[in-house]
């Protein structure tokens, strides 16, 4: 049972590596947005390259594509790894490769043309939709078809995570993307009014809770006690945390709408329910942070077990930020503000990057037969300056969103009139913006650190031994 | 909604609460000992069977309990109205209350005395601004110097009348302008009347009696710009012989109103804002007269 057979680590080294160039890629487009958003001279007075078309550009590249390649290399990796089996089929995984890179490219063009559903996070039109759902389908035959084949009895906790994470997003993505095509490029949501909003945000939340959390902790869940090489804390906590998880979180998605024409009933309950989400949330961080002790020594010379610990922490504040800002009174204040983008960015670049960065350093060298990275030091100087990076981005909008913008929005004059017109807390907000890009620009810089670490190491001549690279299961 | 639904929504949330706690309960404890290994290994991963946490376990209990109170005293289960008998509207109703009530305090006496003699009181022409800036500015400029297609109100320039009944009567039932196209009636004489209509604000309409575009003027748009080219209040037409372009007054500029027409639109706002602030906004626009004088 713990014999290694032969894995399929292509399909995984090809992921690996666009997970790299396109996290390059959609930070700069972060960084063109945050950059035009303190300057607005920026926008060229083009359309394609305005804000409003280049910024689902950035959401879709980091989410989809970064983070869906780290997704796709980790489960492929890890599910071949804890079942002892190879991947059901070698085209099927190249099909995925190169479906999963296909709807990635039509994003690219079709978003700065101005293609778009409207729907936030779910912008590409239905012929791309209709690709995604064939590509997320042969993924999840690929995955699934490979748990079936496992010569284990139990199934790996981390696979549960990428399971319930593959299934979920198959079922959110086909009902919030039903629409009413009207020609190749234009279709409008098969949904009207509150009810599209609250589909879309069932959607949306659940794009978080599912797409950026449960895989996410998949990843957690083999990357932690494989790098820091202890055992998982607790199995009895994992399952609590697994299935209380994926149950609440389905059910939290009316938070995005306190306030609006949604009734009043389904908001209390979507609230109600994201109080509660915060103890699962939780379990995954306390589980990852408990397994690591007794290892705390290796911080101070591994740099990727640095990472992982990091994007821990933040994936902890994030989920306690989550359910304060899903609270009604808080939620008054934070909403429409940069708070939101601050909370997002703490889990987007604090947990999902990180954690996925750590997560590729570990597998580069295994992948592609080296003894160990390129260069350690340049992975503790692409720590810190994602670490400085995250740090200054969060502050900077917590700094315009609760202070610039939802204090200054509110502030009333003793006469019942509003103290501040709109445009007054944009000027207040311009610091928090140079300050937001700046961050941004620190965090791209560590990806282009790591670009050059992992070419230098794919191209260097040095190879692990024969006999342990067997050991392994690598396959050329 | 009917009472199958709420049924529904009562059951399927109580329910999932409930099954939360089941699953917390049914693991709480354990018979190993800590750091006790499981016998799976999966790659070299060990796991161990340790209880769960304590604190995390209440933790768990207070966010369980803090939701289902939440739920007692405000509306989420279905048709059930909460104990507090709270809603949004009534939330929305209740503050706008208070700030009306508050405002009211501050305008007593205002309404008495004419928007002319308002605009030099210091306090209502600054109530008058920051009603001015939530919302006029988004339009106007939050210096109400105006931009591209948004007349500027600092200057004594008015396409509706500057008196504060005009001033009223533009902000309260809003205002449509219609410039219509004119492409077909001058054909290939454009150019030369997009020359003549820019040459009004030099030479005005005597200076250019012999120019041969003067007839055409008089017949095609003197009956809204005037014969003498200076526009006309009632229909919102716009002084030519002036140098104030709303659209621009550029050669290509006056040439695209000529040739495709425009559609001016101030919304009326009798809607939007009460009686009184209308009021101390006339007042406020007013104000910007007594520094040109």
């Amino acid at each position: 049972m713990s014999e290694h057979p032969s894995y399929n680590y292509n399909v995984v080294r090809q992921f690996a590596v666009m997970t790299v160039i396109w996290g390059v890629l959609g930070m700069l487009v972060g960084v063109i947005i945050a950059s035009q958003l303190a300057w607005p001279q920026l926008n060229f007075d083009t359309p394609w390259f305005s804000f409003g078309r280049l910024r689902p550009l950035h959401t879709n590249l980091v989410i989809f594509a970064f983070g869906g390649c780290a997704l796709m290399a980790t489960s492929l990796y890890v599910v071949q790894r804890t079942s002892y089996a190879r991947l059901i089929s070698d085209s099927l995984a190249s099909f995925v490769f190169w479906g999963w890179q296909l709807v990635m490219v039509l994003a690219v063009i079709t978003l700065p043309m101005g293609m778009t559903s409207a729907k936030e996070y779910a912008e590409l039109e239905w012929p791309i939709d209709i690709l995604i759902t064939v590509v997320w389908i042969a993924y999840a035959v690929l995955f699934f078809g490979t748990i079936v084949k496992r010569q284990t009895s139990h199934i790996y906790v981390a696979n549960w995570f990428f399971g319930g994470f593959i299934l979920t997003v198959a079922v959110l993505h086909v009902v919030n993307s039903m629409a009413v095509p009207v020609t190749f490029g234009k279709s409008y949501s098969m949904y009207a009014g509150t009810v599209d909003a609250m589909i879309q945000w069932w959607y949306g939340h659940n794009a978080v809770g599912f797409f950026l959390t449960a895989g996410f902790l998949g990843i957690m869940y083999y990357f932690i006690p494989k790098q820091a090489g202890r055992p998982i804390y607790s199995y009895r906590l994992s399952i609590v945390h697994f299935w209380a998880l994926i149950a609440v979180y389905i059910w939290a998605g009316p938070h995005h709408l306190h306030y609006s024409a949604l009734p009043d009933w389904t908001q209390s309950l979507g609230m109600a329910m994201s109080i509660i989400l915060l103890a699962p949330s939780w379990g995954g961080m306390i589980n990852g942070m408990m397994t690591l002790s007794g290892a705390w020594d290796k911080l101070r010379s591994d740099p990727v077990l640095k990472f992982l610990v990091v994007s821990l922490s933040f994936y902890g504040m994030a989920t306690f930020e989550g359910p304060l800002m899903a609270i009604k009174t808080v939620n008054a204040l934070s909403h429409n503000t940069d708070w939101t983008i601050g909370h997002v960015h703490s889990g987007a670049l604090g947990w999902v990057a990180m954690i996925s960065i750590g997560a590729i350093y570990h597998m580069i060298p295994k992948l592609f037969d080296k003894e160990q990275m390129y260069s350690v030091r340049l992975i503790n100087v692409h720590f810190w300056l994602a670490t400085a990076g995250t740090v200054v981005y969060i502050v900077a909008m917590w700094a315009n969103g609760i202070f610039q913008q939802g204090a200054m929005w509110s502030a009333y004059n003793a006469d019942g009139t509003l103290t501040y017109s709109f445009i007054e807390s944009v000027i207040a907000s311009h610091p928090g913006y140079v300050a937001r890009a700046f961050g941004g620009f620190l965090f791209l810089t560590g990806m282009l650190v790591m670009t050059y670490n992992m070419l230098m190491t794919i191209y260097s001549k040095e190879t692990q031994n024969v006999k342990e690279s067997n050991a392994l299961g690598v396959v050329s | 909604m009917t009472s199958f639904w709420s049924a529904w929504i009562i059951v399927l949330t109580l329910g999932s609460i409930f099954g939360y706690v089941w699953l917390l309960m049914a693991n709480r404890k354990t018979d190993t000992a800590p750091n006790e290994v499981k016998h799976h290994v999966f790659d070299g991963i060990e796991e161990y069977d340790n209880p769960l946490p304590m604190w995390w376990f209440y933790l768990f209990i207070v966010c369980v309990v803090a939701a289902l109170a939440y739920l007692a005293w405000y509306p989420g289960l279905g048709n059930f109205k909460g104990l507090g008998n709270w809603t949004s509207t009534q939330q929305h109703e209740e503050r706008v209350a208070a700030k009306e009530a508050n405002f009211q305090k501050h305008v007593e006496g205002f309404m008495a005395i004419s928007p002319e003699e308002l605009a030099k009181d210091f306090k209502a022409v600054k109530m008058g601004e920051r009603i001015f800036k939530s919302n006029c500015a988004v339009c106007h400029g939050s210096d109400a110097r105006g931009s591209f297609a948004f007349p500027n109100l600092t200057d004594n320039d008015w396409l509706y009348g500057g008196d504060a009944e005009s001033i009223k009567k533009t902000i309260t039932d809003g205002r449509i302008a219609l410039m219509p196209s004119w492409s077909m009636q001058l054909g290939d004489d454009m150019d030369n009347m997009v020359t003549f209509v820019r040459n009004l604000s030099v030479e005005g309409m005597e200076g250019q009696k012999s120019d041969p575009m003067y007839n055409k003027f008089q017949q095609i748009c003197s009956s809204c710009h005037g014969v003498d080219g200076k526009g006309m209040q009632a229909s919102g037409a716009p002084n030519l012989t002036d140098d104030i372009w709303l659209y621009g007054g550029e050669h290509h500029d006056v040439k695209l109103t000529i040739q495709k027409g425009r559609n001016g639109q101030m919304p009326a706002h009798k809607d939007l804002l009460s009686e009184e602030r209308i009021h101390l906004l006339t007042a406020f626009i007013l104000s910007f007269q007594n520094s040109l004088d």
